[in-house]
């Protein structure tokens, strides 16, 4: 046994920076999260008690009541878009942009990237000049070519047309750049073509990077509204971002309007981006810091 | 095992730039070439043109008795080392070794056999299922070679395979390498920027310099009879001295200190001569100021002026010295002339 | 491209056929479309089109209204922008300061990425109801009596506070990443070159973080231009009226709604000269001037 002689610390002083550092971050968290809890609060009490009184510090019991009308019941006239129906079109859309996209953005990148072609330069541009343009600036001519192509109100319409820009294929262009050289030397020395080295060697090597900008383009295309809002018209084809406008309307228009039922739309229409926005959280964070280097 | 033959191998860029100006050398059956030379020389282009990574602009290139110019990479019967590696990060050591036999259509049992084998030579059996991350510098090197070993290949080229590699390690691997190819008898070119490896390991060493052959030569020929002050310079640490002479009436002279007798034109000439053919002793005949001294361990280094150039001497351990005048002597042999305009030897 | 790409010749073609072939369709032909018509007036009743050179840019410059908005549109994106990095800024110094619950605030501040901007605009009408909304209440409160809808200026208040809040975690999470990729060696170094925390940010933190903060800047002009159109047509509930509204909103209503093909198809094009304009001043001033590596 050794004998511990104390010798006596100074006691530490409270760091009154590290409590205004809390404070301030405290402060902006709540500023983030207080809108989603009124949003939630009033998903729980009846449309009248929040006409009456406003959101209130009380969880009340018609949580499931107001999820069962804002899953089945139709808003409009046609009854067909219940929220259920505009869950799956966002899901469509979310999903069918993220893999569209990621399809296309990897063979144009693999193309540009690994391969010697006459007019590389040329295709280079023409598919990094559509970065500069966003769809909103060009979306009424948009729409007629939509319309004339006999796109409106059909899944394709929805999603393609919001492909024509070349965010993934920047990104992965940017990565496949920053994949050492030698490799593709190594794989063609071992006998690999173009084909087997994408398969066997680019992709193994790009998945978290194809995860990270799935999460972003699952987001991007689930949080689409101006170009859905054009291109559907039919109730069936409604997304929720897209019934958002709808459920504005509604409120608008009523006696009673149904601030349970409509708030509930609301917290469906934000839950799954951000949940998957939190539970892939470094991915995404890399995916979004990494493509605009 | 094969002979190679470059034919006058040039690489021009599609911008105009000469990497490679026509060049032309023949590599015996089982020997072991270096390429060596400061960075953008040329060598690795060299290198690469033979791997079939980079196309060859002119000039005729045969492995074997087989003009390769057009043939893939893949069929050359060709491996390689990179200098960093290229090891798949994905996939474990024994993937790693055996992707090029997978690709071709190699059985998977003989597949696990050559690689066991390869890995047997190498040293990394109990790592066959590790990625290359979890791997040591040395280790990953190693795996390198056991890819290129695995394929049993008509020539072996490597690029720079030590470069990433710690002093200690380096020097092991560089007679590990040696080892091996000696054993396994297969025609290889090595490239790298570091005299002492092209030295130790070489058969023969190609000097390159500006995309130009200086000097090929067996390392004792390019260390003692170098082709040009650029070889001089460049091989040999410290380099040879190079002194700014002049030759007339059948002697070359530094000023009023060295002088020899060489059949020289009369006019300016360059005299060189290696650090370690100077002797010093209070009997020498030239004055000699040493302004440091540099301690080695197993040797010295005197750094100082002779009639105001620089000049360096090695000394053996026995020797003591300090800061000073003392007195030296060259051995008249070892001079070597060089024209003092070209830089060529005479 | 890399030195070793692939000889190939019909397979990069294939794979950049995809890409090319949706942008041809859906960016390269809208965009021509819109500047062609922006030389032509449509007829109203959609009997066909007449070429009108210059006039609709000419009636643009001349609009009162036109120039009422491009004036708001300016102001708005001033204020949203600036609001938007100051307070991510903040948030995200304070965010690196801290060790305990690091991950938490991480978190906190910025999942309202993955919000909809439409969404947050049906966020900031509850939060903002005539009736009961709390930041009215918090508003009468202070005696003032918040109109959203009604009066022009409190439309413009809700509409840039909805867009800060959500465009902070953007902000936030690129800050925040552009701070932990400060060498921790440049921080000790500054830790003992200058006792004040304070001047450690001003002289050391801050001008590492302008390559971040210049392009986060441009990403929020572009942001508070174009992406908050769900965000005001939600808050003006679809009807402009007297009600503020973005430049990138007035091709929408006129166009959309209006059937002033010239006009709207005008805008976009002045629209689109401006983020070119802005990509091209983003480029040069990267280039030139902010950069450290």
């Amino acid at each position: 046994m050794t004998e511990t002689t104390h010798i006596p610390v100074a006691k530490r002083p409270v760091k009154w920076g590290r409590v205004m550092d809390h404070s301030i971050l405290i402060l902006g968290s709540l500023f983030m999260l207080v809108p989603l809890l009124m949003v939630l609060q009033t998903t729980t009490t009846t449309d009248l008690e929040t006409i009456k009184n406003g959101p209130e510090f009380v969880i009340g019991d018609r949580f499931d009541d107001n999820f069962m009308a804002a899953m089945f019941k139709a808003s409009g006239f046609s009854g067909e878009n219940t929220g259920l129906r505009m869950l799956i079109n966002s899901l469509i859309l979310g999903i069918g942009f993220a893999i569209g996209k990621i399809v296309i953005g990897m063979m144009a990148a693999y193309a540009l990237v690994y391969f010697r072609l006459r007019f590389a330069t040329l295709a280079f541009w023409l598919i990094f000049t559509t970065l500069l343009l966003p769809l909103e600036v060009r979306i009424l001519p948009s729409y007629e070519i939509a319309q004339q192509l006999g796109l409106l109100n059909t899944y394709t319409g929805l999603i393609v047309p919001l492909i024509a820009s070349a965010t993934a294929t920047f990104f992965f262009r940017q990565f496949f750049r920053s994949v050492p050289e030698e490799l593709v030397e190594a794989a063609r020395i071992d006998g690999a073509g173009p084909v087997k080295f994408f398969i066997d060697i680019l992709m193994p090597l790009s998945q978290t990077m194809i995860a990270a900008m799935f999460i972003i383009m699952f987001v991007y295309g689930w949080n689409q509204y101006l170009w859905p809002t054009m291109v559907t018209t039919e109730e069936g084809m409604y997304t929720l971002v897209r019934g958002i406008k709808q459920l504005t309307q509604d409120l608008e228009g009523t006696n009673i309007p149904e601030y349970g039922r409509a708030n509930m739309l609301a917290l469906i229409a934000i839950l799954p981006p951000v949940l998957v926005v939190i539970i892939f959280q470094s991915w995404f964070v890399k995916g979004l810091t990494e493509s605009d280097k | 095992m094969a002979q190679v033959s470059l034919n006058n191998i040039r690489k021009i860029y599609p911008n105009g730039y000469e990497a490679v100006v026509p060049t032309s050398f023949d590599i015996a059956d089982g020997e072991f070439v270096v390429l060596v030379g400061p960075s953008g020389c040329g060598k690795s282009t060299l290198l690469r043109m033979v791997a079939g990574l980079e196309d060859i602009s002119e000039g005729a290139l045969s492995i074997g008795d087989r003009n390769v110019n057009h043939v893939d990479p893949a069929d050359r019967d060709i491996a390689m080392v990179f200098q960093n590696y290229a090891l798949y990060p994905h996939m474990t050591v024994r993937k790693n070794i055996g992707y090029g036999l997978k690709n071709r259509k190699t059985p998977a049992s003989e597949i696990e056999d050559k690689v066991q084998t390869a890995a047997k030579m190498l040293n990394l059996t109990e790592y066959l299922d590790r990625k290359p991350s979890q791997l040591s510098g040395g280790q990953r090197q190693r795996v390198a070679m056991g890819r290129a070993v695995v394929r049993d290949p008509a020539l072996f080229l490597f690029d720079e395979p030590l470069s990433n590699l710690d002093a200690k390690l380096r020097h092991q691997m560089r007679i590990e390498i040696k080892a091996l190819q000696r054993r396994l008898g297969v025609t290889s070119i090595y490239v790298t920027h570091d005299q002492v490896e092209a030295m130790t390991m070489a058969d023969r060493i190609i000097v390159l310099n500006a995309g130009r052959i200086e000097q090929i030569g067996t390392p004792a020929e390019i260390y003692h009879r170098p082709a040009s002050t650029f070889v001089a310079s460049f091989m040999g640490a410290p380099p040879m001295n190079l002194l700014t002479a002049k030759g007339s009436g059948g002697r070359v002279t530094v000023g009023e200190t060295i002088s020899v007798a060489a059949e020289v034109a009369d006019g300016p000439v360059t005299l060189g001569i290696r650090p370690e053919d100077i002797e010093i002793g209070p009997t020498c005949d030239i004055p000699f100021t040493v302004d440091i001294v540099e301690e080695l361990g197993a040797h010295r280094l005197l750094h100082g002026q002779l009639g105001g150039q620089e000049l360096t001497i090695h000394v053996g351990k026995d020797v003591v010295v300090s800061a000073g005048p003392i007195r030296m002597s060259i051995n008249p042999d070892a001079v070597v002339l060089f024209d003092a305009k070209s830089g060529l030897a005479l | 491209m890399k030195r070793a790409g692939f000889a190939t010749r019909w397979l990069p073609i294939l794979l950049l056929l995809p890409q090319l072939a949706i942008i041809a369709v859906f960016f390269y032909w809208p965009a021509a479309h819109a500047v062609k018509s922006s030389f032509y007036l449509e007829d109203p009743f959609g009997f066909g089109s007449s070429f009108v050179g210059f006039d609709n840019y000419i009636h643009l410059t001349g609009s009162s209204e036109y120039g009422r908005i491009a004036k708001f549109t300016v102001l708005f994106t001033v204020l949203v922008t600036f609001f938007s990095l100051a307070l991510a800024l903040l948030l995200a110094v304070k965010a690196d300061n801290v060790i305990r619950g690091a991950k938490t605030y991480r978190t906190l501040l910025m999942w309202v990425y993955a919000v909809a901007p439409p969404v947050a605009g049906f966020i900031g009408l509850l939060m903002f109801n005539q009736s009961w909304g709390p930041l009215t209440e918090l508003a009468k409160s202070i005696g003032w009596d918040f109109k959203l809808g009604v009066n022009f200026n409190d439309t413009a208040f809700a509409m840039v506070l909805v867009s800060v809040w959500k465009q902070v975690p953007v902000n936030f999470i690129f800050f925040l990443s552009g701070l932990q990729s400060i060498p921790k060696s440049v921080r000790e170094a500054a830790l003992i070159d200058a006792k004040s925390s304070f001047r450690r940010f001003w002289d050391v933190t801050f001008p590492l973080l302008a390559p971040t903060g210049f392009f986060l800047l441009i990403i929020n002009i572009t942001y508070a231009l174009f992406d908050t159109f769900g965000v005001v047509d939600t808050l003006v509930k679809g009807e402009p009226g007297n009600n503020p509204m973005t430049l990138v909103y007035k091709v929408y209503v006129d166009g959309f709604r209006g059937n002033d093909m010239g006009g709207s198809s005008a805008q976009s094009v002045i629209l689109m000269v401006l983020v070119l304009a802005l990509t091209v001043f983003q480029f040069r001033l990267v280039e030139r001037r902010i950069h450290y590596t």
